[in-house]
């Protein structure tokens, strides 16, 4: 470990501001890239469900 | 040379059944190697005598550079494919690694200023490394807008190939930049050749980040192209049996 205690760590030598948002960006960029496509992906099939359905009824 | 397994490939079923199997240790490998790449990076690596602990953003900096240009290529590889083979699964793969190649470009580009301005002072300079970059993210804008713009498919595929291998010559001019020109952005800090320069606390988080960074690529791009290879398949047989399936499971 490299830092004393976990307000250092926070810190990060004045530059906590930049770190952390540096990272705090991209992780919400990364997690962004995994959620959508699981939702186009659920969406297609409740889409499909959807007209399978409509297509039984007739 | 044994060729089935390319012809395989081009085959959307074939790509289903193998990417289904793949992608849950694909995701589970690029989740680990973030994690542990991130804590090692940020809790354990020392600090640079230089720059103390803003340094820490190379982590994620580096790897995400690397991926959007390597992306890139893949993109023109996928182009070149398409073109040559006809294959299917090729502009699938180039449609949407495109849209995951701009957010890296994104993230490299953030993450750049933000660990520009305590470095350098300033958020933004014109200079040829970022400006190339910069230009890698409007080619990534043009690709995807040209999918969209062009209804019919065949169409789409062709111009979005061309258009991705005439843009590859740009993945020099990113990689080269440093050396060409005098630029404010470092050169490269690793090579493959020779050995790292800094102690293996510090180079090794970024060696997992990257193998981490490349693994995330290869689990949303499976992702995404298992729904497109379903949507575009949607009048087979088996896509058809897949949907009812997946849809069953959910009801």
């Amino acid at each position: 470990m490299n830092f004393n205690s976990f307000s250092e760590f926070l810190a990060m030598g004045n530059h906590g501001v930049y770190v952390w948002s540096a990272y705090g960006v991209s992780c919400a960029i990364l997690v962004l890239n995994v959620v959508l496509p699981l939702l186009a992906r659920q969406r297609y099939f409740k889409n499909e469900a959807r007209r399978l359905r409509r297509e039984a009824q007739q | 040379m044994n060729w089935t397994w390319f012809h395989k490939l081009g085959s959307p079923k074939w790509f289903y059944e193998i990417s289904g199997r793949w992608l849950p240790w694909i995701s589970i490998s690029a989740a680990v190697l973030m994690l542990v790449g991130g804590v090692l990076g940020l809790a354990y690596a020392p600090p640079d005598y230089q720059q103390g602990n803003s340094f820490r953003i190379i982590y994620i900096h580096v790897p995400a550079a690397l991926l959007a240009q390597s992306t890139y290529i893949s993109l023109a590889v996928a182009g070149i494919v398409g073109l040559v083979w006809k294959m299917k699964i090729a502009d699938i793969a180039l449609q949407q690694a495109a849209p995951i190649g701009a957010w890296m470009t994104v993230i490299a580009l953030f993450t750049g200023a933000v660990w520009g301005k305590p470095t350098w002072g300033a958020w933004w300079v014109w200079d040829a490394r970022l400006t190339a970059m910069l230009i890698l993210l409007f080619l990534y804008f043009g690709i995807i807008a040209l999918g969209h713009a062009i209804t019919n498919r065949d169409s789409a595929a062709k111009a979005c190939a061309i258009l991705a291998i005439v843009g590859v010559v740009n993945i020099p001019i990113i990689k080269y930049s440093v050396d060409w020109w005098n630029t404010l952005h470092q050169p490269a800090t690793f090579t493959l050749t020779e050995k790292p320069a800094m102690p293996v606390e510090m180079w090794l988080p970024l060696l997992i980040m990257t193998i981490g960074f490349y693994c995330f690529f290869a689990a949303v791009l499976l992702m995404r192209m298992r729904t497109e290879v379903l949507r575009r398949e949607s009048r087979t047989r088996w896509a058809q049996a897949e949907v009812a399936r997946q849809i069953g499971r959910k009801a």
